[in-house]
């Protein structure tokens, strides 16, 4: 027998015993009184033995009651909040999904630049910084830029259709880096200064130092925000449980006559705060994600336009993924589970200040 | 089973409303509060619910020292007790059926558990028609009657009775009497406080009666 099975027998066993125990007080104060007065109406035992239960009886109704026009607003104002957390969690995961791919790309690569100089052929200079390249370890690919590309490189900035021909325009080699282990990158530019002088290293690592920095710094924005708006929406709850505590003073008072410690009240609170909280943060968190489709749409149709490279090498493709679709749900989930607890602890407070 | 020592409660800064209040109750006891209106009869059930704290004296409560224990501690005794207030204190968002088995959901039973012992006392206290109904729209007595039916559901060590028969008329005020002696045989101590001389005249019962911010014994 498994330990649920052996719980569910001993839970009911408890029940039975309960029951028997119980019973017998009632049915001797039943007929000890109706002996007496047949019924407090006075109008004879005429009711069945075994009552028969009603069809449509309520149950279970929250002992709090419930004010809908504040519970609406509340869901408002929490699916807001959720919508927008969601939104600024999405788009930090988008920059740091982005700022990875850019810095595996960068840092990957090494490249060299080597200037003209009318006492040197550039050619020659080209050959020997490849050969230094090619022979080294840790280098996996030496491609020499052709004339051509270098100067499509400048055609954003100088325009097309120009002779760059007599323009003294550097020549490029891309050195594509192993990826099991690193070259010696002093060595290389001591070799590189000693074969050309001309030429000149860079592994890009200031470059990605710094897009790491925005990049961290977008991210850590990104989380400040979502951090606010779930504290803005702690706030609005504990503002809310604050004003039903005001509005139910009776109702409460009540519960506590009748026996209800403050766990029992403060957990009637929590449920109630956490449905809102739940339908709140589904109805965020699902806005936010079909604004994350249509968004997504919208940039696949503008990828024909001028600026869409730009824009896809800065937050790369516009998607937030499968991690992205589970943080947005997971902050929708944070600010319902906020919003159930935020109310509980106001709700033991406050009845601690009631006492 | 409730023991009062030189109890003394006063509102703030101002004069004592109950002076030296000493006696006791003894388990399946019967005893009427009574005195003039104003007196603090309302006040000393109160103090036996828990609802106010004493600013002198001690209160045991089935055995436990009660003057300066926590809410949860002050829970638990309440679930002993039954309790009759005067303005019935029903919760009008909830139907009576509701309202009467609030003790046994506070207790935390399952509703399959009660809901025939609900309705079959519901049945015996005339409010059978009545259980889907709200508060709002019971007459006095019904009400009344709603909130002796959530009183007695939980088969009460002390039942606390203010002015149980305050809005019924004499015959059921007796049927109800009636009622409330049989739960004292079957092992429930009755504190009923009125100043209806009628009703107390039906019974040789102890008579606590307060004047003037003290007690005194009768019987």
């Amino acid at each position: 027998m498994s330990t649920a099975e052996k719980l569910v027998r001993r839970v009911r066993g408890v029940l039975l015993v309960a029951r028997a125990r119980a019973w017998p007080l009632w049915q001797a104060v039943r007929q000890g009184a109706m002996s007496g007065v047949r019924s407090a109406t006075g109008q004879g035992p005429t009711m069945p033995e075994f009552p028969r239960l009603p069809s449509g009886l309520k149950r279970e109704q929250p002992l709090i009651p419930v004010d809908s026009a504040a519970s609406r607003a509340l869901v408002a104002v929490i699916a807001i909040l959720t919508f927008l957390a969601a939104l600024a969690g999405g788009a930090a995961h988008m920059v740091a999904t982005a700022s990875s791919e850019w810095r595996s790309a960068i840092s990957n690569e090494m490249t060299v630049q080597i200037k003209p100089d009318p006492r040197r052929n550039i050619e020659d200079d080209i050959a020997r910084a490849a050969r230094i390249f090619r022979g080294a370890p840790g280098v996996a690919e030496v491609r020499i830029v052709p004339r051509a590309e270098s100067d499509r490189l400048l055609e954003p900035w100088l325009g097309a259709g120009l002779q760059l021909a007599e323009l003294p325009v550097p020549r490029l080699l891309v050195v594509t880096i192993s990826r099991s282990s690193r070259p010696d990158v002093e060595a290389l530019r001591q070799s590189l200064r000693r074969e050309a002088p001309t030429a000149s290293l860079d592994d890009h690592r200031l470059w990605v130092g710094r897009l790491s920095t925005m990049a961290k710094t977008l991210i850590l924005a990104g989380v400040v925000v979502v951090l606010l708006i779930t504290l803005a929406a702690g706030l609005a709850v504990a503002f809310a449980t604050r004003g039903a505590m005001a509005g139910s003073h009776d109702s409460v008072e009540v519960l506590h006559l009748v026996g209800a410690n403050d766990a029992f009240i403060a957990r009637e609170f929590q449920g109630r705060f956490l449905k809102l909280g739940l339908e709140g943060g589904a109805i965020g968190g699902l806005s936010a994600l079909v604004v994350t489709v249509v968004l997504g749409w919208i940039s696949l149709s503008w990828s024909s336009g001028p600026g869409a490279d730009q824009l896809k090498a800065l937050f790369g493709a516009f998607e937030i993924g499968w991690t992205g679709y589970l943080i947005v749900i997971s902050i929708a989930a944070l600010v319902a589970l906020i919003a159930g607890l935020v109310s509980r602890l106001t709700v033991q407070r406050h009845l601690r200040q009631m006492a | 089973m409730v023991r009062f020592e030189g109890v003394g409660l006063r509102y703030g800064m101002g004069p004592e409303v109950l002076r030296d209040i000493t006696f006791s109750i003894e388990p399946r006891s019967f005893q009427y509060l009574t005195g003039p209106s104003g007196a603090g009869k309302t006040t000393l059930l109160k103090l036996m619910l828990l609802s106010l704290k004493p600013t002198r004296g001690l209160i045991n409560l089935f055995g436990h020292d009660v003057t300066r224990r926590q809410n949860d501690a002050l829970s638990a005794a309440r679930q002993r007790m039954g309790v009759v207030f005067q303005d019935f204190r029903l919760l009008d968002h909830l139907t009576v059926y509701e309202n009467v088995s609030l003790p046994l959901r506070v207790k935390g039973r399952d509703e399959a558990s009660y809901r025939s012992e609900v309705i079959e006392l519901l049945h015996w206290v005339g409010l059978g028609e009545r259980m889907h109904s709200i508060p709002p729209v019971l007459s006095g007595g019904e009400k009344q009657r709603a909130a002796i039916a959530r009183a007695l559901i939980v088969k009460p060590e002390l039942l606390l009775a203010d002015e149980p028969t305050g809005n019924v008329d004499p015959t059921l005020a007796r049927r109800l009497l009636r009622l409330f002696m049989e739960l004292q045989r079957l092992g429930t101590a009755v504190v009923i406080a009125t100043h209806d001389l009628n009703l107390m005249d039906q019974n040789d019962a102890r008579r606590l009666v307060l004047a003037d911010g003290c007690l005194h014994v009768d019987g």
